[in-house]
């Protein structure tokens, strides 16, 4: 089948604004869209950059607006989007080059919040593992699953209207390690994410759990941020 | 030279042998992690179904059964110095990366869950063994990011998105550093280091079906090629026995461990026929021939080159039953499909992705997939390069994880070994260079430290655009694939090789486009391409070689494993053009070469 794909193009070094151009293309519907992108700048544009690495949605590179929503590109295919394709960079990052955004700010807010396991009492005398039910592992399942791609930070309008908030991908940083049972910096943590910065700024707009490709329920795990902020309680 | 960095030790690659390695170096010595990538999006984070130690959580195992189990299934040319080593620090390996935090699953008690995995035995009593210490089908992503996390809690220095060029030596044969690419900036980058430890992965991207990611082009091992460093045992890779068709994507042996089995396209389970004994959980080179050979004898699936992996719950019942396969309480194994969602997420979400298909209810079409790289830069177990076949290490220059070959894999990698390789000699490397770089002195750097990284960059740019590379490229991974792959022979290989000394001529006639400096991603595409032509070029040298089968090396014209003239590592050198091979004795300790059966 033939598809359209309108691509974002901006070179920084060439261009005094972004720009679109349209490619068609012979595809497969079990096509990825990254697959395209890799068609177009391999036998059309060499130019055209993007970030990509595991290609089945699991390393988080390659997060980018494909028809308005934030996705991974290697993780839909052309059956999911239909043949009329637009692929445009995340917003609220700045644009680096075509469907590449800066990235350091994302990160920056992610290393805010003490995104590691901190316990500092002494190891069990056995030096075997610290014990944990397999309930209390799967209080913070979830929010293990993240991959860091900004999808969920860069679909939130909180963030867009103000890149000094932590965003959905920090808290859930947090979350994963405030419901650990084995960590012991819950209360620093939630000190940090409960600044004016933090969980405030969550509107519960649920844009971020619908642009998380590991299906992470972000607004569930925010909310439940905000409830030991309340309560104080951690269950 | 604008931009000139000073560390005792530099870590190249962040994945999880970088970042153990970059973790530990920095303990000891001024250290910096310098990834193409950010260190998150390494291919550390897309390993699923475990990590091996014989913690015996569920029932009886030791590190003398890992030990055999890893000799056997490195077709006895792992070096079995090397390989208990391993498996001896496996206990505390894992355990150390559960007290760093990382969410391992857990049995009732609350202690680390386990898994069977392919060739993970109970040496006595030959049954399948839960050794693969697992979170889920992620563990290789929760290992990736305990270790970035840690490394962010203590303070590592990153160079995040600098691809590493060229490595630089002293007249006198010593390591001075490495130059780099700043991405975002197209700026050259001199670090100079007293110590090097190299972390860049392996190359399965030169195969037309792969697991590995883009990212998996060989540098590391193509930089020190070039600087006339030996490469070991090349004509060995591995591929995994159950790849998405078509796509390569992995699907866990776990699956297989969780009790699902390989159905032809006749609807017959066909691996009791290979492997009696552990059937489905053979090691991975079996299980991948007794595919080829059922597909090749009419067995796949509408006659076309691909099985069927069937975790529908009913059907692993029912041959778990068939099997006598029990619980660690003597009770029947079953499983129902809730357990299959909650112990195989991510593959269930790859199938109904990638494929359309529900694990739950329906087969999952499989292929062998081109999966790692056994082979690569020499080392011994301390994580030091060697360059010879008497192991004389090269000063300052260390390696680890998968481009590097100590070797715990020889001639077959058993799965879950390659976490358990990164984290212990990602760990020992870095305790190495940063013990040698407190001794040793910053050596002078050559004149113009970075002549060797321009000028690699200016033949890319100057070619006559003749040639496309992403020909070349398409074309190199499918000869490889289809002719350097599973089954080798060697006038098939002959060909191969004529083919990709064509390509390399041919890609002296790419011309990159893009004249920018900001993330000139075209450039940088071409130079992994030309890694990758350099190392096809070595596997298949070596693959002509090795007039043998043994692990995943398999040769139709010499189908026997040969251990009277084989029982040899390969060193290949790049000199004057032309590939020179020498050899190196296996380390034998307890375990005396006998024929392989599962």
């Amino acid at each position: 089948m033939q598809v359209t794909l309108k691509i974002f193009r901006y070179n920084p070094e060439a261009d005094k604004k972004f720009h679109y151009v349209t490619y068609t293309l012979e595809a497969e519907e079990t096509d990825r869209i990254l697959d395209l992108l890799e068609y177009v700048k391999g036998y059309h544009d060499g130019t055209l950059s993007f970030r990509r690495s595991c290609a089945h949605g699991v390393c988080g590179s390659d997060a980018m607006r494909i028809n308005g929503r934030n996705m991974l590109a290697c993780k839909v295919l052309v059956r999911d989007v239909g043949t009329t394709i637009t692929v445009e960079p995340l917003l609220g990052l700045k644009v680096a080059k075509d469907l590449i955004v800066d990235m350091e700010p994302f990160f920056d807010n992610y290393k805010k919040v003490l995104p590691y396991f901190i316990n500092d009492s002494p190891l069990p005398a056995d030096g075997r593992e610290r014990l944990q039910s397999p309930e209390q592992r799967a209080r913070f399942d979830d929010t293990t699953k993240c991959i860091l791609c900004a999808a969920c930070t860069t679909s939130c309008p909180s963030y867009w209207a103000s890149d000094d908030y932590l965003g959905p991908a920090a808290l859930v940083a947090a979350h994963r390690f405030i419901y650990d049972s084995r960590d012991e910096a819950a209360a620093e943590r939630m000190h940090i994410i409960s600044e004016t910065n933090g969980l405030a700024r969550c509107h519960t707009i649920f844009n971020c759990t619908m642009a998380c490709p590991r299906d992470i329920q972000i607004t569930k795990a925010i909310g439940e941020l905000k409830m030991t902020s309340l309560t104080g309680k951690l269950d | 030279m604008a931009n000139v960095h000073q560390f005792e030790v530099v870590v190249v690659g962040a994945g999880g042998a970088g970042l153990m390695a970059g973790l530990y170096a920095s303990r000891g010595a001024k250290t910096a992690v310098i990834s193409k990538l950010y260190p998150t999006r390494s291919h550390t984070g897309a390993a699923q179904g475990g990590i091996s130690a014989a913690l015996g959580n569920y029932e009886e195992d030791k590190p003398e059964w890992h030990t055999y189990d890893t000799v056997k299934g490195s077709d006895y040319l792992g070096d079995q110095d090397a390989i208990e080593f391993m498996t001896n620090e496996a206990i505390d390996a894992v355990l150390e990366l559960e007290h760093m935090g990382l969410p391992f699953d857990r049995t009732p008690e609350g202690k680390i869950s386990q898994r069977p995995f392919g060739g993970h035995t109970n040496n006595e009593t030959g049954k399948p063994v839960r050794r693969a210490a697992h979170a889920a089908d992620r563990t290789g992503h929760m290992i990736l990011q305990t270790l970035y996390q840690q490394c962010l809690k203590n303070k590592v220095n990153f160079f995040d998105e600098y691809q590493v060029l060229d490595f630089l030596i002293t007249e006198g044969g010593k390591t001075a550093g490495v130059v780099a690419v700043e991405l975002a900036t197209g700026e050259l980058h001199t670090f100079h280091a007293k110590a090097v430890i190299i972390a860049t992965g392996g190359h399965g991207r030169i195969f037309e079906v792969t697991s590995n990611a883009y990212a998996y082009t060989g540098d590391g091992a193509a930089v020190l090629l070039r600087h006339g460093l030996p490469l070991e045992d090349m004509e060995f890779f591995q591929f995994h026995p159950t790849g998405i068709y078509k796509l390569g994507i992995l699907i866990t042996e776990g699956v297989r461990g969780e009790g699902g089995v390989l159905i032809n396209g006749n609807g017959e389970r066909f691996m009791p026929k290979y492997a009696p004994s552990v059937k489905d959980l053979a090691s991975r080179d079996v299980v991948s021939r007794a595919i080829y050979t059922e597909i090749r004898a009419g067995h796949g699936v509408n006659g076309k080159n691909y099985v069927y992996l069937d975790v529908r719950p009913e059907a692993v019942n029912q041959y778990a039953a068939t099997d006598g396969r029990t619980n660690p309480d003597g009770s029947p194994y079953t499983i129902t499909g809730e357990q299959v969602l909650a112990k195989l997420p991510d593959i269930i979400d790859f199938c109904r992705v990638y494929l359309g298909v529900d694990p739950l209810t329906q087969l999952m079409p499989i292929q062998p997939t081109a999966h790692y790289t056994m082979g690569g830069i020499p080392t011994n177990k301390y994580g030091e390069v060697v360059i010879d076949s008497k192991n004389t290490p090269f000063p300052g220059l260390y390696a680890a994880g998968e481009c590097a070959c100590v070797s715990v894999h020889g001639a077959n990698r058993l799965g879950t070994n390659s976490l358990l390789d990164l984290v212990v000699f990602g760990k020992h490397a870095g305790l190495k260079a940063a013990e040698y770089a407190k001794q040793a002195e910053y050596h002078n750097l050559p004149v113009d430290a970075e002549a060797g990284a321009r000028s690699q960059f200016e033949a890319l740019r100057n070619g006559s655009g003749k040639e496309n590379a992403f020909t070349i490229s398409t074309e190199m991974k499918k000869v490889m694939f289809e002719e350097v792959g599973i089954y080798r022979t060697g006038t098939i290989m002959e060909s191969a090789l004529d083919k990709i000394l064509e390509l390399k001529e041919r890609f002296r006639h790419i011309h990159v486009t893009d004249t920018g400096k900001i993330f000139n991603t075209e450039l940088l595409n071409a130079w992994e391409l030309g890694n990758m032509l350099d190392v096809a070029e070595l596997v298949t040298v070596c693959a002509l070689n090795r007039t043998e089968s043994r692990g995943g090396h398999s040769r139709e014209d010499y189908p026997e494993r040969d251990d009277h003239n084989w029982l040899k590592h390969t060193l290949a050198w790049k000199e004057n053009g032309k590939v020179r091979i020498d050899y190196k004795p296996v380390v034998i300790t307890k375990y005396q070469p006998k024929a392989r059966v599962y």
